[in-house]
């Protein structure tokens, strides 16, 4: 705290400033939309951009002049800037922000994919698929910060669960096996952040980051010495295969993305929904909420705080493995040194982004899936954007979400503390 | 040792107060009764049932409730919710499916029986704190508990709402419950109590009936006989020191608790600041002092702007400053006594330079000063931390009173002090007006404001709704407390306050209309009532 100065005070004398965060993010809408229109317009060649049904060239699809939809959607994600400075339709703010991003991510494409095509099934696929352990991540963390506890670790679990589900999958030659197995791997980095955290009073992050290496380091040091020299016995787990459910997977867009999927991809979603419910209707739920909230009064109604914590970070824990799971027995099908890569902390960001709710952490990783599945789409159809700038966008996205579109979020009020019976 | 080998009985259907200083182990010993600690030894008996609570789930089983000083209920939650939560309506067997509707009938049942109106589906962090505390009560009588512990009630109520709290209590028990009402406020117990227990450092040093005299009562709680009064010559005000025109400062949350106040502080005077906790006097007095920003208005000591100084200026421009929060703020617990005396000076000669202390001058200092002010230590290397309450509030009086002043911030001077301290620290206070310092007393008590006060201010939403003589009728004082003036003193104050109290009154209309009652019984043309919502925590 310090004391102001003369222009601070000058400045607050007015009440509301002219300058909210919802004018100031218009201004940004504004540019970039001005950006859009300007320079992907004039960049974009006057040819059609196809975004096909399909899986290939052929077939029904979205058309659009490449330039005019660049130019188009620029002009109304600069709308929608406006609107959001004039301060009209003020009760659709939230609205008008997610039109203007989208619309300029969409005059973006529009340039990209002008004279080219953009499989919407693949892209909404691949979107799925790098969002799943986002998904699963960030419903551990959801678990763990709504009872109170931060676990920074889904890093640590997601690879502790990753090398498991690769190992153990692999030596009993069974897909299923290496799911608990992966899952167990999870719940252990969660026992270790729970006995600490809520019987020993470490602090949470610390105690996050250090297992978070820990399990880099002891997953590296097996893989090393025991994968690498002897993968064929050790490291080619039998991977989860898609299952396709006859009908529905004929659905235009939606049946190949949500009915010829892995079974893994229907847990997560499913998870999502039964999370959310549990925690807004259920026993469990309302009292997991007041030990994050206000531990105390809990307490003092006969609610066991720290039993509702290691409940919840344990839980956490498996789901987290099982997001782990992916990496090895949905994804590659083989365990590599720290080959999650950060996706635990992007999760982190995507439960943070998503206000530690349930839907709102399946619709930030979506978010994050999708920048990347586009990175590796613009790669591939040969982007004149450099690949560099075009692996940053998953990371980019990361960081404008949570510092820019966050805003003010309310955490919950216990959340990294402790609980000491007084 | 906070309790030793205390008895008491609680009769069915009859108040028992214990009455104590802080600190006397009061709370520790209900704490005990409601399963959060455990005695190292004796036994409590339930309708002749020895019991041990091993947490407050075996206490709700036996049919003890508690309300405690600080509200335990889930900001962010609904009352239903809150009431509901510990043993919740529920349906679909294993699932553990919220059964809201009839959580939703359950408190609506409970608070018609017992004549205490909540709103099921507000939420608690937007309730007044006299609301807030009848869902404290609720929650604990949809429990069916026999025996309600009320742990420091009336400490955030206005005396209106203390009046209501009493009429429940009396209702409750002609309905059969019995009652512990803790407390250290006399006159309550006195209008309440069945029996009293007196408990003093641990103990119980006796026991009183409800015609015992406030003096004795008082006298029981020391230990010795105890002046109530504060003595003091009629005040000499001199020249306007401390100026504030038209502050405004946000609380931790951001929100607006000083909005627009005007102040005068006169040298040689003691003004009172009067008001329900959470009616921005934390954040007037912090932004005073450097420690808040100042989002709007001046602050001026004889014409020298405080708003842009930092604290270390604004204490050694001859502010002195008893901070609310002892333990955060006033004292560092490890620093000894001598330490703590020289914290403001430490780098002034004589205590030292930029690079060193002098060691011999910090001791001497410290002599003396333990000496002038009583303070209560084996020594002046003691840590700080191991002295009682009132000894630490003494060793931040005297660090604070060793400069030369011309004005002097108290902000909650006695909370948790002895009785004796107390007096001591109020005498200091007179005397430093006596000297011809401005001084600026804000607290929670009101017997405190009204005893010290020349002038008392009544601070209401983060504006001073009136200034008026401490002998005002309490009556009076508590309805300005709540928000409400009434025609007479609208006539009497100026334009600024009544737009004060026509946006308390707008503020209100647009509240929910779950707290009617306070504004209706008492029949005053502003529709006021209760503490602010920004105030409640």
């Amino acid at each position: 705290m310090s004391t102001a100065t003369v222009e601070e005070i000058a400045e607050a004398a007015a009440p509301e400033p002219f300058w909210s965060r919802q004018r100031r993010l218009g201004v940004a809408l504004i540019l970039i939309g001005l950006l859009a229109a300007a320079l992907f317009g004039s960049l974009a060649p006057s040819e059609t951009a196809r975004f096909t049904l399909s899986e290939d060239a052929e077939g029904a699809a979205l058309t659009i002049n490449g330039q005019f939809g660049a130019i188009l959607f620029g002009l109304i994600t600069l709308a929608a800037g406006g609107a959001l400075v004039a301060g009209v339709l003020k009760r659709f703010q939230n609205l008008l922000l997610s039109v203007g991003i989208l619309t300029f991510v969409l005059s973006f494409l529009c340039w990209q994919v002008a004279g080219k095509f953009m499989p919407l099934v693949d892209t909404t696929s691949g979107t799925l698929q790098l969002a799943l352990p986002l998904i699963l991540g960030a419903l551990a963390g959801v678990l763990g910060e709504r009872s109170g506890v931060v676990n920074v670790a889904i890093e640590g679990q997601f690879l502790m669960g990753a090398f498991a589900g690769a190992l153990v999958g692999t030596m009993a030659t069974s897909v299923w096996i290496g799911m608990i197995s992966a899952a167990v791997g999870g719940l252990i980095i969660a026992a270790i952040l729970a006995v600490l955290s809520i019987r020993y009073l470490v602090d949470q992050t610390v105690v996050g980051i250090v297992l978070n290496l820990f399990a880099l380091g002891i997953t590296g040091f097996l893989y090393e010495r025991l994968m690498q020299p002897d993968a064929q016995s050790y490291n080619t787990p039998p991977m989860l295969e898609k299952i396709r459910i006859p009908g529905l997977a004929d659905i235009p867009v939606i049946g190949p993305v949500l009915f010829d999927a892995s079974p893994l991809l229907w847990a997560g979603l499913a998870l999502v929904v039964l999370i959310h419910f549990g925690l807004s209707r259920t026993r469990w739920g309302l009292r997991t909420r007041a030990v994050g909230e206000h531990p105390t009064a809990a307490d003092t109604v006969g609610i066991r705080v720290r039993g509702m914590r290691y409940l919840n970070v344990l839980t956490g824990g498996v789901i987290a493995g099982l997001g782990g799971a992916y990496f090895t027995l949905v994804a590659t099908g083989s365990f590599t040194k720290n080959m999650t890569a950060g996706a635990g902390f992007i999760a982190l960001a995507a439960m943070i982004f998503g206000r530690y709710t349930p839907f709102g952490a399946l619709a930030a990783a979506l978010f994050f899936g999708f920048a990347q599945k586009l990175a590796t789409f613009l790669s591939a159809v040969g982007s004149p954007v450099p690949s560099q700038f075009l692996n940053m966008l998953p990371y980019l996205a990361t960081i404008i979400a949570v510092a820019g579109l966050v805003g003010r979020v309310r955490a919950p009020a216990a959340g990294g503390q402790p609980y000491i019976k007084s | 040792m906070a309790n030793d080998h205390i008895d008491i009985t609680v009769e069915p259907g009859e108040v028992h107060a214990l009455l104590g200083e802080n600190g006397a182990g009061k709370s520790t010993l209900m704490n005990q009764l409601y399963g959060l600690l455990q005695p190292d030894e004796g036994q409590i008996v339930v309708n002749d049932e020895p019991k041990v609570f091993r947490s407050p789930r075996d206490a709700i089983a036996a049919g003890i409730g508690m309300v405690h000083q600080h509200f335990m209920l889930v900001p962010v939650f609904t009352v239903a919710e809150n009431i509901a939560l510990g043993h919740e309506e529920v349906r679909g067997g294993p699932l553990g499916w919220l059964d809201r509707r009839r959580s939703r009938k359950d408190v609506i049942e409970t608070s018609k029986r017992y004549g205490l109106p909540v709103d099921p589906d507000a939420l608690v962090e937007d309730l007044p704190v006299g609301a807030q505390q009848r869902v404290e009560i609720v929650k604990a009588l949809t429990r069916d508990v026999d025996l309600l512990i009320l742990d420091e009630p009336t400490a955030v109520l206005t005396p209106q709402e203390t009046e209501e709290l009493l009429a429940v209590m009396r209702s409750l028990t002609a309905m059969g419950k019995s009652i512990v009402f803790i407390t250290h406020k006399l006159k309550e117990v006195k209008a309440i109590a069945d029996r009293i227990t007196v408990v003093r450092r641990g103990q119980i040093v006796g026991t009183a009936t409800p015609d015992t005299s406030e003096d004795e009562l008082a006298a029981l709680m020391v230990g010795r006989a105890v002046s109530l009064e504060v003595d003091k010559a009629p005040a000499e005000p001199g020249r306007n020191v401390l100026k504030i025109a038209n502050l405004v400062v946000d609380d931790d949350r951001g929100v607006r608790a000083v909005d627009g106040l005007d102040l005068v502080v006169r040298a040689g005077e003691v003004l009172g600041i009067a008001g329900v906790q959470g009616n921005g006097q934390t954040e007037l007095v912090e932004a005073v002092m450097g420690l808040r920003e100042v989002r709007g208005g001046t602050v001026e000591l004889d014409n020298e702007n405080l708003g842009t100084m930092t604290t270390k200026r604004i204490l050694r421009s001859g502010v002195g400053y008893i901070p609310e929060d002892r333990s955060h703020d006033g004292v560092v617990k490890e620093f000894s006594v001598a330490e703590n005396l020289v914290l403001d000076m430490y780098d002034r000669a004589p205590f030292g330079n930029t690079f060193k202390l002098d060691a011999g001058s910090v001791a001497s200092n410290a002599a003396e000063r333990i000496e002038q002010f009583d303070i209560r230590c084996q020594s002046s290397e003691t840590p700080v931390g191991t002295l009682s309450g009132g000894n630490q509030q003494k060793v931040v009086v005297a660090r604070e009173m060793s400069r030369p002043l011309r004005l002097f911030i108290a902000s909650q001077p006695t909370r948790g002090v002895d009785v004796g301290s107390i007096e001591f620290i109020h005498n200091r206070i007179v005397h430093e007006r006596d000297q011809g310092t401005a001084v600026l007393v804000v607290s929670s008590e009101l017997d405190e404001v009204v005893g010290l006060a020349d002038r008392v201010a009544v601070m209401y939403r983060g504006r001073i709704l009136a200034i008026v003589s401490p002998d005002t009728p309490r009556e009076e004082l508590g309805l300005l407390m709540a928000g409400i003036t009434n025609s007479k003193q609208q006539a009497a104050n100026d334009a600024a306050v009544q737009q004060a109290a026509n946006d308390a009154a707008d503020q209100r209309a647009a509240n929910d209309a779950a707290d009617q009652r306070a504004a209706s019984d008492t029949a005053v043309q502003q529709a006021g009532s209760d503490a602010p919502e920004e105030g409640t925590k």
